[in-house]
């Protein structure tokens, strides 16, 4: 079981008090109507499916109740960061020397 | 009968007997035995017959990792468990333990046939016999395969014990207890830590225990191994026995499987039988030692055949020789200890034959000091015996060459190929193994989660180099965690250090091909077999494994995997590490159902959510069904009724009088704010904005994909506040979602949600007399046709208490529902049921509330819908604010795919026949005579019997549906064609007069 962090608790918790939401930063269109039917489909269905770091959303659905983001290995299952659903998304170059430095010792 | 007991030797209770049966003989054993042990003592060898080939088998093993000796255990009524290791299990008096895998007894079997033909059984016997032809299949095959896999016999009655669970917080957990796990917890203690240190024996100690000799500086090992136990109490360490760590997860949290009473005699009255524990700790330090590696030669299963090392475990842990007359054959230094250790307790050794042309020079003075021939250079070709091995066919190995043979004769085949770090837990957390050719092993390389690997773990042998590791790491962890401990060096006095080789097949004279040199001896696959596996094709370490089933046991190969390994690779002509290894995975050793399950069984198996009305209901006799977690009463049976009658009456009495129904399941959400009303037009179908206040509407909910996600009536009590109504299963996923929204794309709406559902108990009132019924209960509302129409909503106070009317209709009649706070509802649904009397008030329940509503062709979401349901293939295009200029679902719903001709759409069906009833879920075609398989073009979604259209009636998605009004389709069933006529959706009082009264 994942322990993670809710940016808006401020507290490390364990994953059954939260949901996973999805991949991030794919905001909703605003003006939906302008878009053509393959933007629309792109928004709806298409997602990166990554292998390494992954922006993902996550719900503190059994605590605070608040939608946030998360950027989450999905080989090692190891989270990155999490962070404010209006935070901007943050710079993976800096998150992965971070996170190098916390490997734990050989 | 002979007696193989050494008075006085092992930890066992000599002055403390115990009795306990095994295939319905008695046998005496000690305080202390397992299984294993008390019957090696009474000269059993014999205790398992091998899964494919039934061949006779012994224990290899003293501990978890045994592959042979499964056995049945019998604790009582219910108390059955197969499989269980005789090598773990503890005796008590009245323990009843049977063998497994023989017919008609042990000694006896006839299974044994398998091992006579087992020239057929080679690896992927399965894939390469059961093939042809096809019609053998259901007949032969499969009920072969059914009969012959398995090992042992499952428990036929429900298990009575209880199982606990518990989490636990510490700051170092350490992963057994022998001189490593020991060293670590004193270090990591005297920093000052919480340690939790866990073993799976029965007692701390690990190799201490099979290793009286040694002296700790100048203590004799057991005396040390007390005082340190002492010390560590007193350092608050917490210990825990009979308690596997069964597997490692993410940041560090490790499953603990605790046996609580097993080796009990009498254990308490509701005692757990088993906990489970899940552990959060900061660090972790696996001190799991390592496993001794058989050597693969020809019939190197007999019983009598057993590791050396475990040997030297029965005869100074239980106090044990395991034979009269042994020889040892091994290629590492450790298994000539463990004859020295018997010859002194009165076995003869016959010889050591070791693998090595020189082995250890001290060890081979110790050897003829002892007068013990020893064969240096040679090879092991062979076994006799059939329930017990006879002799040994031993060759000396000359330049490559193998000479002649000599047979030793013997009851005891003492073997050891060298030893393999247990690195399971560390695998579990995708750590990274490196081979290592000096040792030729893998020994742990990249480390991913917090832990430290001590001792044998790590290739370090000897007590003393595993204690002064298990400091080191000890203190590691503790600096990990910013604090400093003081190590202590412990000098050891006969420490038993040691270096070996490792081997694929030991040489022969013999044919191969003819060798039943077994690798994997719980699963019987030979050293053939994975050599076969790679000249059939198989290049992966993966794919020989599934096709040879080696290391896919029980025991996970823990004996068997490193052997393998050598074996592959050397036919595939390639060095280990280039062939991988496979990846194990949790649990360590087999685990209870019952200890992963906990207290989530019978009742506490989920939670069973009831409305405060669910007591009345249960009192009148209600028939109760599951929706979602919710109990709710599915009819109300009167004496003799049968769930048709008893529905159909409750339909009739409704539509002719009255009906009162449970509704406190509903889904509610309350929406309040400033920007309520652009929320409620974002989310749903409908357009909001001049819904006025005191009006219901039914609402619409679709996902961005344009399919229908929710529906329920929703009422706008002021400008800024809505009372929303959901399906009783959508109601977390409908407030999930809407919260979804408001937070992350209108994060600047000035809205609220709340989840009401339980806030409120929710009760209809359907029929023809609703109004007359509550009348008098209403104050200060005129709820007159003229002054609270169909569709409306108000606050009132109800029969005194505060309320939310709805003035609202699922079936069609007359009808209200009465919101007021749950505390209250079971109180009002009584006044209700009292007063109705004299409308003859019939309580129904979920079945009469489906059939009432299918007459009028309201859809259920989820039963009339599947997630690819659009408003329009619903018929509910009459719902879609079309002049919004978006809404949640809007856009997609002009997406090609969605727009296109030929989608299913909702529509009703009339058996041609007027009395057959379709099954839900029944197929429809066009064509009844096209050949198989037929072009389906929908399915029935619902339908029951109508006394109102007095017929039956039913719901069906068809393609193209809403042009095919009039056509007849066709309902193949198992037993007939059934002919039906598409309709339109309302089978009873199209106009809707009936709400009008």
């Amino acid at each position: 079981m994942l322990l993670v962090h809710c940016p808006y608790c401020d507290e490390t918790l364990p994953e059954l008090e939260f949901t996973y939401g999805g991949e991030a930063h794919i905001a909703r269109p605003e003006n939906p109507a302008d878009k053509t039917d393959d933007e629309w489909r792109d928004f709806l269905f298409i997602r990166t499916n990554v292998k390494g770091p992954h922006f993902e959303r996550w719900r503190h659905a059994h605590g605070c109740g608040r939608f946030f983001n998360a950027v989450r290995d999905t080989v090692s299952d190891r989270f990155l960061t999490t962070y404010k659903a209006d935070a901007p998304r943050p710079d993976l170059a800096v998150l992965l020397a971070d996170a190098s430095m916390k490997e734990p010792s050989k | 009968m002979t007696t193989f007991r050494v008075p006085g030797r092992g930890r066992v209770l000599h002055n403390r007997p115990v009795s306990f049966t095994f295939d319905g003989m008695t046998y005496q054993g000690l305080e202390g035995d397992t299984v294993a042990s008390a019957l090696i003592a009474n000269g059993v060898q014999l205790m398992g017959r091998s899964f494919k080939y039934h061949r006779p088998r012994g224990p290899m093993a003293a501990g978890s990792e045994e592959p042979n000796a499964l056995i049945g255990t019998r604790r009582g009524k219910g108390r059955f468990e197969p499989n269980t290791r005789a090598t773990v299990q503890e005796i008590w008096n009245g323990l009843e333990t049977n063998s497994q895998n023989k017919y008609p007894s042990l000694k006896f079997d006839v299974g044994a046939i398998n091992d006579r033909a087992y020239m057929l059984f080679s690896a992927g016997f399965y894939y390469k016999t059961f093939m042809w032809p096809r019609s053998f299949w259901d007949k032969y095959y499969e009920p072969f395969i059914r009969a012959a896999a398995g090992l042992g016999v499952s428990p036929s009655e429900p298990d009575p014990d209880n199982y606990a669970s518990r989490y636990l917080h510490t700051d170092v957990l350490i992963i057994g207890a022998g001189p490593a796990g020991l060293a670590s917890a004193r270090a990591a203690a005297t920093a000052g830590l919480r340690v939790t240190l866990v073993d799976e024996n029965s007692e701390p100690g690990g190799t201490l225990l099979s290793e009286p000799q040694a002296s700790l500086d100048g203590t004799p090992a057991w005396d040390w191994l007390s005082a340190e136990l002492d010390a560590l109490t007193d350092l608050d360490v917490r210990i825990m026995t009979r308690t596997t760590a069964i597997g490692y997860y993410h940041q560090n949290m490790i499953a603990l499987c605790q046996k609580l009473t097993d080796h009990q005699e009498k254990p308490a009255e509701g005692a757990p039988r088993e906990r489970m524990w899940r552990v959060r700790a900061k660090q972790v330090i696996l001190a799991q030692g390592a496993l001794e590696k058989p050597l693969v030669f020809d019939g190197n299963d007999r019983p009598g055949v057993m590791l050396a090392g475990s040997a030297q475990t029965y005869l100074n842990r239980y106090g044990v020789r395991v034979g009269n007359k042994a020889v040892i054959v091994t290629s590492h230094d450790s298994a000539w200890y463990a004859a020295f250790d018997l010859a002194s307790a009165g076995t003869q050794i016959e010889a050591i034959v070791d693998t090595r042309p020189t082995p250890n020079a001290d060890l081979i003075k110790e050897a003829a000091a002892r007068g013990i021939t020893v064969l240096p250079g040679h090879t092991a070709t062979g076994t006799s015996g059939r329930l017990r091995i006879k002799s040994v066919r031993v060759n000396k190995v000359e330049n490559g060459k193998v000479l002649n043979a000599r047979n030793i004769s013997c009851d005891s085949l003492l073997i050891c190929g060298g030893w393999t770090p247990t690195l399971h837990l560390f695998s579990h957390t995708k750590g990274s193994l490196k081979w290592d050719d000096e040792s030729q092993t893998f020994l742990p390389d990249r480390i991913t989660e917090e832990c430290q690997i001590a001792g044998a773990g790590r290739g370090l042998w000897g007590i003393a180099s595993a204690l002064n590791d298990g400091a080191v790491m000890g203190a590691a962890a503790a600096k990990a965690l910013g604090k400093s401990a003081t190590t202590q060096t412990v000098t050891v006095a006969n420490d038993r250090p040691g270096t070996g080789e490792s081997h694929t097949e030991l040489p022969t004279d013999l044919d191969p091909g003819k060798a039943r040199a077994f690798v994997d001896y719980q699963n019987d696959v030979t050293a053939k077999d994975l050599r076969l596996a790679v000249r059939e094709g198989m290049r992966s370490i993966e794919h020989v494994k599934r096709y040879t089933t080696n290391g896919m046991a029980t025991d996970q190969g823990k004996m068997s995997n490193i052997n393998g390994l050598n074996i592959a690779a050397d036919a595939l002509g390639k060095k280990q590490p280039e062939v991988g290894l496979t990846t194990f995975r949790p649990p360590y050793t087999p685990t209870s159902f019952g200890a992963f399950a906990g207290y989530h069984k019978g009742e506490h198996f989920e939670v069973t959510r009831k409305t405060p009305i669910d007591s009345w209901a249960e009192e009148n006799g209600a028939v109760f069904e599951p929706v979602s977690l919710w109990r709710r009463a599915w009819y109300f049976p009167k004496d003799g009724e049968d769930m048709d009658a008893a529905v159909r009456r409750e339909c009739r009495e409704t539509r002719k009088s009255l009906g009162m129904f449970d509704a406190s399941t509903l889904g509610k959400i309350e929406v309040v704010g400033p920007d309520a009303v652009e929320f409620m037009n974002r989310m749903y179908t409908n357009p909001w904005t001049k819904l006025a206040p005191g009006r219901t509407r039914y609402g619409l909910l679709l996902g961005d994909d344009g399919f229908i996600r929710d529906d329920g009536v929703i009422g706008r009590l002021s400008d800024d506040r809505f009372h929303i109504t959901t399906t009783t299963g959508g109601a977390a996923r409908v407030l999930n979602m809407m919260e979804d929204y408001l937070q992350t794309e209108w994060p600047d709406l000035k809205v609220w949600l709340t989840s009401t559902t339980e806030q409120w108990s929710t009760i209809a009132l359907n029929g023809p007399n609703a109004r007359n019924l509550i009348e008098p209960f209403v104050e200060g509302l005129d709820i007159s046709d003229a002054a609270f129409p169909h569709m409306s909503i108000a606050e009132c106070t109800f029969a005194g208490f505060p309320a939310r009317l709805f003035r609202v209709s699922f079936t069609g009649e007359l009808g209200f529902e009465i919101n007021v706070p749950a505390r209250h509802g079971r109180a009002l649904w009584e006044k209700l049921f009292d007063a109705g009397q004299k409308y003859d008030i019939c309580p129904y329940g979920t079945e009469t509330m489906h059939v009432l509503r299918a007459e009028k062709g309201f859809i259920i979401v989820g039963q009339d819908t599947d997630g690819t349901v659009t408003p329009y293939d619903a018929g509910a295009g009459w719902a879609i604010g079309k002049n919004k200029p978006d809404f949640v679902g809007m856009r997609a719903l002009n997406r090609p795919d969605l727009t296109a001709e030929g989608r299913k759409q909702l529509v009703g069906l009339l058996t041609e026949d007027g009395t057959s009833k379709l099954e839900e879920g029944a197929q429809i075609v066009l064509d009844p005579n096209q050949p198989i398989p037929m072009k389906m073009v929908g399915h029935v979604t619902s339908s029951y019997h109508s006394d109102a259209a007095g017929r039956p009636i039913a719901l069906a998605l068809v393609e193209g549906g809403h042009g095919k009004t009039g056509d007849t389709v066709y309902i193949p069933m198992p037993d007939r064609t059934i002919k039906a006529t598409i309709t339109g959706t309302t089978f009873y009082d199209p106009e809707g007069a009936r709400l009008k009264l």
